[in-house]
């Protein structure tokens, strides 16, 4: 049941996509994401979906693992294609029946909306499939450092967010282990009432935050213990440096977002 | 009739993930009511996996885990039913303490079997006994008692179920030797006044040797052995290839025998060691 949680999950794998700098991954996905919203023709957002169906076949991650990352998200997808289908007035109705009418443009529209939100889970989810959190949080820290120079903490916040996504598998194992303890002192999660279910939730929650501020504190005795005392003045273990993909990566993207940032304003 | 039996039990974690690893490998074993089975195993050899499956809450993959002869999967819904009668106490089971009393935490388990709370408080104050809580602890908080004292509340929060069948996994990891031995006398007594069926995950072939009946080894995801604890501790060298060691006091008597002093390689306790050792020396002031 928490094994759903897969946004933000790493897939390791040996792809080019795998070994690609993570700040030009960062910001190619950032302008991949804005462009998508730069398009008003669902015609041109073929492109985009035909590119990330190859990029997910070159980082070798099973559509399995998109799916479930799209599935709390269908809800909101429904929402929006009905809204946009039955309610956004045209000029030529296709379709129409009692209250419902359903137009050209509102038709047009889902099937951009649809498009865009898929695509822009499935751009965002392949960074964090194919990026490890450390080596996400390093790119971000990276290219946020020059914000340094206005006092802005880079180097905190990056410890704090590596230390989080660190963190979370962690806790998810904890509380799986709690779970399981106390289920197997008879705790039923799984059946009852809403209150009821809230009230099983207590057995699970307490030892879990006992154990999340117990080992909040080991970590930081242990980072004071090597004489942690911030960003300042320290060298990395791991330097980051470009390669040829990285390159051939950020022209194909760079090529592909701007063709349709083009198209979208000419049309 | 077993107490405990499995049969061509496998489990596979994580599977259709890059994370698949099969964890128990095709184990078949029966164990009798009444036993004290040490469990034995390197780590990561599956130990903790395998007797998850006694209590349902591991679905084996594939095989079958049956409880007095009964499928415990045959019918899912009831598998809540099954926890209370095989009560497991995971490793550091002090980290599900919870409640705001000892007492509310240790009967946490009997009310969810929907007992009465005249039976719950019965079996909290029998459990408490079991274990070594005094009266005076009831009503403080769980938080606040000192690690060995939280580790007897947690194994008393599932005594307090009356399991037929109490498992155990590394209930003296971290502990001081007096906590442990207090741990694990207490457990002999509940074991030897209820006979029912313990199982004890345990790294320490002294505490094995000392505690247990039978003993049952685990290497690799597949069952090595389940035998007495004499014959398995006379495979000495299969289990040393595998990383475990006999017990100090026996690799003394294999040195001794190896010396040529008249004493049997099979002593696995201290007790045993004394007996052996006047034995021996009392023959030798008969020979001079
Ligand atoms: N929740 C899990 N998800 C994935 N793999 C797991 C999980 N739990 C255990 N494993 C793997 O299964 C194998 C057996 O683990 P298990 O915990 O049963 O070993 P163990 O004998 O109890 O070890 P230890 O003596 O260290 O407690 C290990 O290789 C471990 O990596
Ligand atoms: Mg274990």
């Amino acid at each position: 049941m928490l094994n759903d949680i897969t946004l933000g999950q790493y897939f390791p794998g040996n792809s080019p996509l795998h070994k690609m700098d993570p700040r030009i991954k960062i910001l190619l996905t950032v302008l991949f994401v804005v462009s998508l919203f730069l398009v008003s023709d669902p015609l041109f957002l073929i492109a985009p979906v035909i590119f990330i169906g190859i990029l997910y076949l070159i980082a070798r991650i099973p559509v399995r693992f998109l799916l479930k990352s799209l599935k709390p998200l269908i809800p909101i997808l429904i929402f929006t294609t009905v809204l946009n289908l039955f309610f956004l007035p045209g000029d030529v109705t296709l379709f129409s029946f009692w209250v419902i009418q359903i137009s050209d443009k509102g038709l047009l529209n889902a099937i951009l909306v649809l498009i865009r939100i898929v695509c822009l889970i499935a751009g965002s989810s392949l960074l964090t499939y194919t990026t490890s959190p450390i080596a996400l949080t390093d790119g971000i820290e990276r290219l946020l450092s020059p914000l340094g120079k206005l006092k802005f903490p880079v180097h905190d916040l990056a410890m704090m967010m590596s230390i989080a996504l660190r963190f979370i598998p962690t806790l998810i194992e904890e509380t799986e282990k709690i779970m399981s303890a106390q289920k197997a002192r008879g705790a039923d999660m799984e059946t009852g009432s809403l209150v009821q279910r809230a009230k099983a939730l207590v057995p699970i929650l307490i030892p879990l935050l006992v154990s999340a501020f117990r080992r909040a504190e080991e970590l930081a005795l242990a980072m004071e213990c090597r004489c942690y005392r911030g960003g300042e003045g320290r060298t990395r273990m791991k330097q980051l440096k470009l390669h040829l993909r990285d390159l051939w990566g950020s022209l194909i993207t760079v090529i592909l977002c701007g063709g349709m940032i083009a198209l979208g304003f000419l049309l | 009739m077993y107490a405990i039996e499995a049969q061509n039990l496998t489990y596979t974690y994580g599977i259709k993930t890059p994370f698949e690893k099969t964890a128990i490998r095709d184990v078949s074993v029966q164990i009798p009511a009444g036993e004290f089975v040490g469990v034995i195993g390197h780590t990561g050899s599956g130990k903790s996996t395998l007797i998850q499956h006694i209590n349902g809450l591991l679905r084996p993959t594939s095989g079958k885990l049956l409880l007095n002869g009964k499928d415990i999967w045959e019918n899912p819904k009831e598998i809540r039913k099954v926890r209370f009668s095989a009560g497991l106490v995971f490793q550091y089971p002090e980290h599900q303490l919870f409640e705001t009393t000892v007492y509310k935490d240790i009967a946490f388990g009997p009310t969810n079997m929907g007992l009465s709370e005249e039976e719950v408080r019965l079996r909290v104050e029998e459990a408490a006994e079991f274990t070594g809580i005094s009266s005076a602890l009831m009503d403080q908080s769980p938080f606040e008692l000192s690690g060995g004292q939280k580790r007897r509340v947690a194994i008393a929060g599932v005594i307090a179920m009356r399991p037929e069948v109490l498992i155990l996994d590394e209930p003296t990891a971290g502990l001081d030797p007096r906590g442990r031995d207090k741990i694990l006398d207490r457990l002999r007594r509940y074991h030897q006044a209820q006979k029912n069926t313990v199982l004890l995950v345990s790294h320490s072939m002294e505490d094995v040797a000392e505690y247990c009946t039978s003993a049952l080894v685990m290497n690799r995801g597949t069952l090595f052995a389940y035998d007495t604890v004499e014959n398995v501790f006379c495979r000495t060298e299969e289990l040393e290839q595998m990383g475990l060691a006999i017990p100090a006091i026996t690799q003394v008597f294999h040195r001794l025998a190896a010396a040529g002093i008249p004493v049997s390689r099979n002593v696995f306790t201290m007790d045993a060691a004394k007996q052996a050792l006047s034995a021996a020396l009392e023959g030798r002031g008969r020979n001079a």
